[in-house]
């Protein structure tokens, strides 16, 4: 069907992508999407999803290796690695599959194979590797009047530490390996390092995580960092920072790492089954045509306006290929946002103080906005509000009750500038901040707003009370 | 405890003390009077809200300070007057002065508790504390609606956000000039902030700092006197601009014959000398305000004033009528006019223009009100055009009584009591044939005026 004419096509079909079509769909545009290898991306193949499946085990397997704490008996509980990881990659299939099944439902064209920019108004799609899915477009010339790309991101590669898929790995190999390994060198304490360090330690693996910074969880505040902390070296994760990785001696089943304190100070020398590089991730820019046409690249990412546009008319990129934070939430609203200003409608551009970020170790860390550090060098004055989750009943019930609730206030105005959580599922509660940040709602209203009890989400509540020393229960 | 300076009305940002009925180191109990203040729109005398001793005065006569400002000082029998801020709020504090200050301050909140303390007064005639940002301290003390930084729906519909509200509040913008970007048109603090940051929409600044000066240049080699602006004037100023810029007027003006009205008022004014003591003295006035009360009822889709996405059409008709003082006008407004006879109407107005050139109308005397009457007759006046005050949908704008030669029987001339009138109509709401119907009816009314009193 080459030759086809659309008004939106969306290269890739990641979790931007795919929400992109359909909101352009929605809105009555012709859309197509390219994709080469996965319906729904990274995120539902070998990302969001699949990592969610395998801490679901992990957590249960910590359940179940801790009954007696509940007055249960599970005795000899143990698990099968293989199957594990089968489920883990049943969950991804199934999540595809959905994707499938929405941009059918969303009269989405789906145009399969390697897509380059001709022009700003024509792609040139060539075969791809994997083969097409049934009722797919094949490749050929296409038409389009906007150009969106969602092309997503890959693992940065550290000279040195370059992956082999077999002894050094990235997320792809950690989340689908062989067999189980003894021992696992995680370089890199971000959101995929911590996932994956957490997984393997809960599974037995002998864990240790280097960092170049200081604190772990970087992006994050340094309070919550080191509360996360001290639980991960008290489940046995050793924790090495302000560190970096000089050198790996791979052998046959084994890599020796030599880990250099970044004062030049201590060198120490592990040897371990596997290593995870997870040292972050960087925007597939290449191959697509971009240099020729001009558009603006920094840093690994396309540059955009608050609405998506590069400064090439017609071409446009969301999510991560557009740069920091590369979340797939981030991804999606960038795409709605994007397509509702081409449909011409008037949407306020993304703020990026507000985009959560979540990660899903034990103990769990979300947060929004401002860290408290960051907050004091943008010259706010500020009422820190603090509650520890073994003040919260639900908490103590659940027998999780470590960690805690952070929020950061303006003091002139009221304005929640941030909040930081790290405990029992607050990646399940860090919303509620979301929606009072979204809806600018001060201190003041948050603290006449009714939260249900019992629950986790009363932290919520009662760290807003402690930023004005009014807290009810610790 | 401290004493704040009162919120008096949706709209008014600060007072001016005018006269301290109290000194430093006076006894004084709840409902003494402290002080008396003036805003560009009313004066009024502020009670004390509990017993103690006054301790110290901030604010001497003469000084301005922004609505909920310290004032002064009162101390619960001879404790250091340095209790929290905001207790003078507690109207339900007011029995408990010798409780714990905290307590007493934490309750203050809530308002008046049905079960203790002395009724709750009415918002704006007690001291209200502050809506400007610190005052509170949000350990003790929660913000009610009477205490906020203003509604978070402007009149015309418009939301905002609270953090908005807060941000306006602080940088003194007006929400009523913004243009919400947020959904539905909700107000925003990126709308707040960028207003803020256009400093024509400051609160109060009517002309562009840059024109002021170039204004004052143009008349350089003139002698000139600068007459400050008092808080009416700008308030008059911005008004009035505000109405004559965004509501679209139109003049519709007629002759009305008044010779049989000027005869009723004769007949009923001689009847009143009768009875001894008069009980009332109408005027031609009076008896024009019963007429646009009883024309508003017959022309029941122009008792109605735009509410910015929609008309609010009344049942009543509430009518103010504009009053000359010293360095300005007043309009307070007589309610439900048609349902009142002409002697009541009279007495009305003889109360209200007596409060209005003392400064002392209530709020609630001066807000609300569908149409307005402007008559300039006594000064002799043919006919002039009056500017709609907003929130109403029209006003009428009345000339002197003149004898004027007319056709009488058989073509010739006769002399007759005319009257000139121009009604101003809000186009928005009143259309041309509907505005002339107004004024049609208006006319017969006040040519037959004995239907209208009986």
């Amino acid at each position: 069907m080459s030759g086809m004419v659309f008004d939106v096509v969306i290269i890739g079909s990641g979790p931007g992508g795919y929400v992109t079509a359909i909101r352009a769909a929605q809105l009555g545009l012709k859309t197509a999407i390219i994709e080469r290898e996965f319906l729904g991306g990274i995120c539902s193949n070998w990302g969001c999803i699949p990592t969610k499946a395998l801490l679901r085990s992990a957590e249960i397997y910590h359940y179940l290796t801790h009954a007696k704490d509940f007055g249960l008996s599970a005795d000899n509980a143990s698990f099968e690695f293989g199957a594990v990881i089968k489920r883990s990659r049943a969950v991804a299939n199934r999540m595809n599959g959905g994707v499938d099944f929405l941009l059918k439902k969303n009269k989405v064209s789906v145009i399969w194979g390697d897509a380059v920019l001709e022009t700003a108004g024509e792609i040139i799609v060539k075969q791809s590797k994997t083969p097409a899915p049934k009722d797919a477009l094949g490749p050929g010339s296409y038409q389009a009047k906007h150009i969106i790309l969602a092309t997503g991101a890959r693992p940065r590669i550290l000279p040195g530490l370059e992956p082999d898929k077999k002894l050094v790995w990235t997320y792809v190999e950690a989340m689908n390996p062989d067999t189980l390994p003894k021992s696992l060198l995680v370089v890199g304490s971000g959101a995929i390092g911590m996932e994956f360090a957490s997984f393997y330690r809960t599974m037995g693996v002998a864990v240790t995580v280097v960092e170049v910074l200081p604190q772990i969880l970087p992006v994050e505040d340094a309070e919550i960092a080191a509360v996360a902390r001290k639980q991960f070296e008290k489940q046995g994760i050793k924790i090495i920072s302000g560190a970096k990785v000089t050198k790996l001696d791979r052998k046959d089943n084994s890599v020796t790492a030599t880990i250099e304190d970044g004062k030049g100070g201590g060198v120490q020398v592990v040897t371990v089954d596997r290593v995870l590089s997870a040292v972050g991730v960087t925007g597939n820019v290449e191959g697509l045509g971009l240099e020729r046409l001009g558009a603006k690249i920094e840093r690994g990412a396309i540059v955009t306006d608050g609405f998506g546009k590069t400064n090439v008319r017609g071409i446009y990129a969301i999510g991560d290929v557009a740069g920091p934070p590369m979340l797939a939430h981030k991804a999606e609203h960038e795409g709605v946002v994007c397509v509702e200003a081409i449909k011409g409608q008037h949407p306020h551009p993304i703020d990026k103080r507000m985009i959560p970020g979540c990660t899903y170790c034990f103990p769990q860390i979300a947060s929004i906005g401002l860290t408290e550090q960051a907050a004091k060098e943008r010259g706010h004055d500020i009422r820190v509000g603090r509650f520890p989750f073994a003040g919260n009943g639900k908490a103590v019930a659940l027998g999780d009750d470590q960690g805690m609730v952070k929020t950061i206030f303006d003091k002139a105005t009221g304005q929640l500038l941030g909040a930081h959580l790290v405990g029992p599922e607050v990646t399940e509660l860090i919303h509620g901040f979301a929606v009072a940040m979204k809806l600018e709602t001060t201190e003041e209203e948050l603290m006449h707003t009714i939260f249900p009890h019992p629950t986790l989400s009363e932290a919520l509540k009662e760290s807003v009370l402690d930023a004005y020393g009014r807290v009810l229960n610790f | 405890m401290n004493v704040l300076m009162p919120q008096l009305g949706e709209t008014v940002a600060e007072g001016k003390i005018t006269k301290w009925f109290k000194s430093v180191g006076d006894v004084v109990q709840a409902g003494d009077l402290l002080f008396e203040i003036e805003t560009d729109k009313t004066s009024m005398e502020v009670p004390a809200v509990e017993d103690g001793t006054l301790t110290d005065i901030h604010l001497q006569v003469g000084a301005v300070a922004p609505v909920g400002a310290v004032v002064a000082m009162i101390s619960a029998n001879g404790v250091s007057g340095t209790a929290t801020a905001g207790s003078a709020a507690s109207p339900s504090g007011a029995k408990t002065a010798n409780k714990d200050p905290n307590l007493e301050a934490a309750l203050s909140g809530y308002g008046a508790m049905p079960t203790e303390g002395p009724q709750a007064p009415s918002r704006g005639s007690l001291v209200a504390p502050s809506p400007t940002q610190g005052a509170l301290d949000p350990f003790f003390e929660v913000r009610t609606p009477a205490r906020n930084y203003g509604p978070a729906r402007l009149s015309g519909g418009t939301l905002i956000t609270p953090l908005a509200r807060r941000l306006a509040d602080e940088k003194g913008v007006d929400l009523g000039a913004l243009t919400g970007s947020g959904g539905r048109g909700r107000i925003v603090a990126a709308d707040v902030m960028a207003a803020a940051s256009s400093a024509a929409v400051h609160r109060g600044q009517l002309v562009p700092a840059e024109s002021k000066s170039n204004i004052v240049a143009l008349y350089q080699d003139v002698e000139f006197e600068e007459v400050p602006l008092s808080g009416m004037r700008s308030t008059i100023a911005r008004r009035l601009v505000d109405a004559k810029q965004t509501i679209p007027h139109f003049y519709l003006s007629a002759d009305i014959r008044v010779d049989a009205l000027l005869e009723l008022r004769k007949q009923a004014n001689d009847a009143a000398l009768r009875t001894g003591e008069p009980a009332y003295k109408l005027s031609v006035n009076d008896l024009i305000i019963k007429g646009l009360g009883a024309a508003l009822q017959r022309v029941p889709a122009a008792n109605a004033v735009w509410a910015g996405d929609r008309i609010l059409r009344f049942k009543r008709s509430d009518i103010g009528v504009a009053v000359s003082v010293d360095d300005g006008l007043f309009t307070p407004v007589i309610r439900d006019v048609d349902r009142k006879s002409p002697s009541h109407i009279s007495f009305e107005m003889k109360e209200l223009a007596a409060r209005a050139r003392a400064k002392k109308l209530l709020p609630a005397q001066y807000t609300g009100g569908v149409s307005a009457i402007s008559n300039l007759g006594m000064y002799g006046t043919r006919q002039f055009t009056a500017i709609i005050n907003p929130p109403h949908s029209s006003i009428l704008a009345v000339g002197a009584v003149e004898r004027r030669p007319t056709e009488g029987p058989h073509g010739r001339p006769v002399f007759a009591s005319m009257m000139s009138v121009t009604l101003s109509c809000d186009h928005r709401v009143i259309d041309g044939a509907l505005g002339a119907r107004l004024l049609e009816t208006l006319r017969a009314v006040l040519e037959d005026p004995i239907a209208m009193v009986v």
